[in-house]
């Protein structure tokens, strides 16, 4: 769905993007990682035409990019730094002239086009009051009924779930991964970790303008080969694995095992108590701070 | 999206607040007329006016040659520059191009809405002005119109309603030539800027540079090439027998400059990163 190869973009003497090779696959829920000022904006922007490469290839929905973008835009949905909206009109009207704006589907229905997409994010009921008297929640949401206007095959979103409060935002995930299963392509940037890793499926981290890691969030979440235990009788078990509790804290240790069913059935055969047990994973904020240097807003003295 | 381009200049407050306070420069000063009575002398104030007491039916011209050289300039400079600048200070520049509208027709349709603008204000400046000069100075516009001695060479010399009908809608196409001219530097400008504000201003700077300029004896070898020379060209449209002389040089200038600029518009937006 989304193929870049090399693609780098320089403005004056700052490189904002150095060589990023992105793989989307049709059906994934990507979501692109990075710190604020890694070069995420400008890529997505790159990807929809409206920043042009210095050099590299773009391939979105088998069109190239920016050549053929134009063939590639009806199917998508895109929302970019936050929704654009005129202020002085509805929230009804200004999805009508966006829709009027450009090519596809028919006058009669549009009505109902927009009807459809307020649904969707929860706005169903929003009356003629103009835009400019919405919350900030309110905006968003509707920059997100602007991109599912024309129900796209790809949705690329960057930082989604701006301004919206815990619920909003648990609504948002929902309906993406509604949309997900209904077949769209979800391509999310944020730098809030959490939001992509309950989200996504492929993760992308970028730092520095540099995309440092892409896989399955699965793979980078593998087991450490360590067990985390919680048991009321830490003592015993030390003296049961002695030299292989790595770490102990309180009633929890963490076990270096390949296994934690093979370890519960140790300890169970030597009458230990067990409250919790499971393997380690490495957290994806691990796995970012494993793969970033250092934060891009520091601002260190020469 | 020319449509769309209508729609939103005609669901905008500012649109027809422009259009009044463009409505209510004549008025004001047909108001000052009617009660003292006291005509600008000659070759002073606006042309037309003392014709005016004579023939509201004239107050039309005299209108447009009390707008004409600066107010409706400077309100089509504020819409030209809002015209892409504006788009990228509301977020919006970015989803109208993904939606995808081509970046040549987003120009275009931005263009035509403003030929539209200045159609729809200089129409409100001529039927209100019509209806003050004749309510005001009263006149019989079906019993022909003499033309006013200030400008035509050869005084007393009558014209037709018809005619006076056709002396209009050519001023009309004059001006709208002309503001074509200033919608071009804006609009230039409004692709370079993501400030709507800088856009008008920088348009602004290059008229009132140019009026200036005009107005300079030691520029006098410039001052033909200067958009804002031939503005006033169109009261020779009112003259007997019609003076083309001037009309044509300015229309000329004119559609070099909106070529030119429009072309530049054109080449900077089609290859502008949009990081609004």
């Amino acid at each position: 769905m989304i193929v870049t190869r090399g693609v780098v973009k320089r403005f004056g003497a700052v490189t904002a993007v150095d060589g990023v090779d992105l793989d989307v696959r049709e059906g994934d829920r990507y979501g692109l990682l990075g710190p604020n000022g890694s070069g995420k904006t400008t890529l997505v922007r790159m990807l929809l035409g409206l920043v042009f490469a210095t050099r590299g290839e773009i391939e979105v929905l088998g069109v190239p990019v920016p050549r053929r973008v134009h063939s590639a835009l009806p199917s998508i949905g895109a929302m970019v730094e936050g929704p654009g909206l005129y202020p002085h009109l509805s929230g009804r009207t200004n999805l009508a002239l966006l829709d009027a704006a450009g090519p596809g589907g028919n006058r009669a229905d549009r009505k109902r086009r927009v009807g459809e997409a307020l649904e969707r994010v929860g706005l169903a009921g929003i009356d003629r009051r103009p835009v400019k008297a919405y919350s900030l929640g309110m905006r968003q949401r509707l920059g997100l009924a602007a991109a599912l206007l024309r129900r796209p095959r790809m949705l690329i979103l960057d930082e989604p779930t701006n301004g919206l409060d815990p619920r909003g935002i648990r609504e948002i995930r929902d309906l993406l991964a509604e949309l997900n299963a209904e077949g769209t392509t979800v391509f999310l940037s944020s730098h809030l970790l959490a939001e992509i890793e309950a989200l996504c499926t492929r993760v992308g981290v970028m730092d520095r303008g540099r995309l440092v890691l892409q896989d399955e969030l699965a793979t980078l979440r593998a087991p450490t080969g360590r067990v985390l235990v919680g048991t009321p009788e830490p003592d015993r078990v030390v003296g049961l694995l002695d030299g292989r509790v790595e770490k102990r804290d309180g009633r929890f240790l963490t076990v270096r095992h390949p296994d934690a069913g093979d370890l519960n059935a140790e300890l169970q055969k030597a009458g230990i108590r067990v409250t919790e047990i499971g393997a380690e994973r490495r957290s994806l904020e691990q796995v970012v701070l494993d793969a970033t240097t250092t934060s891009s807003d520091r601002v260190e003295a020469a | 999206m020319i449509r769309v381009e209508l729609a939103k200049l005609f669901r905008r407050p500012r649109t027809y607040v422009i259009a009044g306070l463009l409505c209510a420069l004549p008025f004001t000063v047909a108001v000052f007329l009617a009660t003292t009575r006291i005509p600008p002398p000659p070759g002073q104030g606006g042309a037309f006016l003392s014709a005016v007491l004579s023939n509201g039916a004239l107050f039309p011209a005299a209108a447009m040659a009390l707008v004409m050289p600066v107010f409706l300039p400077v309100s089509v400079a504020v819409l030209a520059g809002d015209a892409v600048a504006g788009e990228a200070q509301t977020g919006t520049l970015r989803y109208l191009l993904i939606r995808p509208v081509g970046r040549t027709r987003l120009l275009v349709a931005k263009l035509i809405a403003l030929i539209v603008f200045v159609l729809f204000a200089i129409g409100a400046v001529l039927i209100t002005s019509f209806l003050t000069g004749i309510s005001l100075f009263g006149g019989e516009p079906s019993a022909g119109v003499a033309l006013p001695a200030d400008v035509t060479s050869l005084s007393g010399v009558t014209i037709t309603p018809a005619g006076l009908v056709l002396r209009l809608l050519a001023t009309v196409a004059y001006i709208v030539v002309s503001m074509l001219g200033v919608a071009a530097i804006a609009l230039f400008l409004s692709t370079v800027t993501d400030s709507a504000l800088g856009a008008a201003m920088g348009a602004l700077a290059v008229l009132v540079t140019s009026q200036v300029l005009v107005a300079l004896d030691a520029a006098a070898a410039i001052r033909p090439y200067l958009p804002t020379r031939y503005w006033l060209a169109w009261i020779d449209l009112f003259r007997d027998p019609i003076l083309w002389r001037d009309i044509e040089r300015g229309a000329g200038i004119q559609v070099v400059f909106l070529l030119v600029l429009l072309g530049a518009a054109w080449a900077n937006f089609m290859t502008r990163d949009i990081s609004s």
